[in-house]
């Protein structure tokens, strides 16, 4: 079986920052994965690598089989135009720490605008998959909402729809709940569970202990750009095998 | 104080003839050079909006002949007068009827010379206001853009959109409410900077005014009517802007001070309410 996501020795830097040290690890298709780890750990460029929005400066990254962002003929990789590049980020949802909705539109707007100018769905089509997805997320009352008129967790759970909209066969969740209050972290964390339920392949940055220990499969702890410790959520949690890990999670647990 | 006593000595200096002032304000000639200027204003602004925003877009371009073209641009037209501009352009207009000429050896092509001469200014001071205020509304449009979160250009990546179609349909609508108030400072000036096309002969306000006063010398008379019209002008551009500046400050501070109009009108409300 092809493997969704699959990363070999990759490395970033911002300028002499080195951020990622050689990353290498592997999602299945369906398969849950949370990311762990202290802040400026790498975390979230790590996830943005996976669709490019970052350009990674070594190793080798694949979704789905494809190299991200380059084409490889003969030993030499060439950096995708930009449309092949959309084409694929067009496959991989992502949902971040501040929402980032379109602020001027409406959420039935925000929702159908990326089916309907990206993918061509005619508007009825992409207005019925609307429905259907807040009405999954609960916000099917929410529809001619703005933005500005939603909480926070509303806000995250059309930005989930926002993404699902575009069918991708990956889905990748940079802190969903940080910046939530409390009491609005359960909501978005339940439409999470059900998508995870539902098969959807997920990378899931997230300080959401329960959460990982529950809705993961597969546990990643990384730290100062390298994965330390990984395994199965509740072994990794109880069990930590490094000290690294042993310290983040005595602070966090 | 200086201008209440300029005030106060133009009002009562016979000499002044403020008579002739009212008789020149609604002059025909005079209300064809309002039209004009006002027409001169519209096109050029809506020449240096598209243009500037264009330039705008092309100067953030990754490409590096893209964005180095626009800087070039943006450095020409800023780095020289705009007169020095429209004298250019109306050098470079007035050749072209030549070149015309120089190939059916003369004929018919000169009795359309004369079209020329009233559209050829024109033309040229709508390129050279139009395309020096491109420079400035770039600079305008850039701050703008740059003003709007990344994260909304990266969600937009991210649902496989690409730059063009960001810059359309998410960046530049919100860039909008940052580009839009000085904007109208924009048009403003731009009303004030149209006069420079009187030098290129263009039959706007201030030349219909020479034109009248070389004739019969009303020098001052004839500037006082061109100036109270430009006051006319920008005072209605002013208080237009003042409504524009509110309704995009809306989101950003929720209680907005009342317009005068409303300060007005609830003083009023408020008299009516003692008796
Ligand atoms: N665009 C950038 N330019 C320069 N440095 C950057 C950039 N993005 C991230 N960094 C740096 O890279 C390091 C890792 O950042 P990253 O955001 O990946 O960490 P993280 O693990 O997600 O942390 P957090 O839990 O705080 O979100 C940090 O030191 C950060 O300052
Ligand atoms: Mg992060």
């Amino acid at each position: 079986m092809e493997l969704m996501v699959k990363a070999e020795g990759v490395h970033k830097s911002f300028g002499r920052l080195e951020v990622l040290k050689g990353i290498t690890l592997e999602v299945k298709p369906g398969e849950v994965m949370c990311v762990l780890g202290p802040s400026g750990s790498g975390k979230s460029t790590f996830l943005r690598c996976i669709n490019h929005l970052e350009k990674i400066d070594a190793g080798r990254l694949y979704v789905d089989g494809e190299l991200v962002g380059y084409q490889q003929r003969g030993d030499k990789l060439y950096e995708l135009r930009e449309s092949e590049v959309a084409k694929e980020r067009a496959q991989i949802g992502m949902v971040f720490q501040r929402f980032n909705l379109f602020p001027h539109m409406n959420v039935l707007h925000n929702v159908i605008e990326a089916p309907t100018r990206v993918k061509g769905v005619r508007s009825e089509q992409a207005v019925r998959k609307a429905r259907e997805l807040l009405d999954r997320v609960g916000l099917a009352d929410k529809i001619d909402s703005y933005p500005a008129q939603l909480s926070g967790g509303q806000q995250q759970r059309v930005a989930i729809a926002r993404a699902l909209a575009m069918e991708p066969k990956l889905m990748l969740f940079d802190e969903p709940t940080s910046a939530l209050d409390p009491e609005l972290v359960g909501d978005v964390l339940d439409a999470m569970r059900q998508l995870a339920r539902d098969g959807m392949t997920m990378v899931v940055v997230t300080h959401e202990i329960g959460f990982a220990r529950e809705a993961g499969d597969t546990l990643v702890f990384m730290d100062e750009g390298v994965v330390v410790e990984q395994g199965e959520p509740r072994e990794v949690l109880s069990n930590p095998k490094h000290e690294r890990t042993q310290a983040f999670l005595s602070k966090v647990l | 104080m200086i201008a209440a006593a300029l005030i106060y000595s133009g009002a009562n200096n016979s000499r002044f003839q403020w008579g002739v002032v009212g008789d020149f304000l609604f002059d025909s000639r005079i209300l064809r050079g309002v039209r004009i200027t006002i027409e001169l204003t519209v096109i050029a602004m809506v020449i240096g909006i598209v243009f500037g925003v264009i330039l705008a877009v092309m100067r953030l371009s990754p490409n590096p002949l893209v964005s180095g073209a626009s800087w070039l641009y943006i450095w020409f037209f800023r780095g020289t007068p705009v007169l020095v501009q429209l004298l250019f352009w109306y050098y470079i207009s007035a050749l072209y009827p030549k070149l015309s000429i120089g190939i059916p050896f003369g004929g018919p092509v000169i009795a359309s010379a004369n079209a020329n001469d009233l559209i050829k200014p024109l033309t040229a001071a709508i390129l050279g206001l139009g395309l020096n205020e491109a420079a400035y509304m770039a600079e305008i449009a850039r701050a703008g853009i740059l003003s709007v979160d990344e994260g909304q250009t990266e969600a937009a990546q991210s649902l496989g959109m690409q730059r063009l179609q960001i810059m359309r349909r998410i960046v530049l609508p919100q860039a909008m409410r940052v580009i839009i108030p000085p904007t109208g400072n924009e048009t403003i000036s731009m009303l004030k900077t149209s006069a420079l096309a009187s030098v290129i002969t263009v039959t706007e306000l201030l030349y219909s005014a020479q034109l009248i006063y070389s004739v019969n010398y009303k020098t001052i008379q004839l500037l006082i009517v061109a100036s109270i019209w430009y006051l006319a002008m920008t005072t209605i551009l002013s208080i237009g802007q003042y409504y524009v500046e509110r309704h995009y400050a809306r989101g950003s501070s929720r209680d907005l001070p009342p317009t005068p109009l409303q300060k007005i009108r609830w003083a009023v409300l408020a008299r009516r309410e003692w008796n």
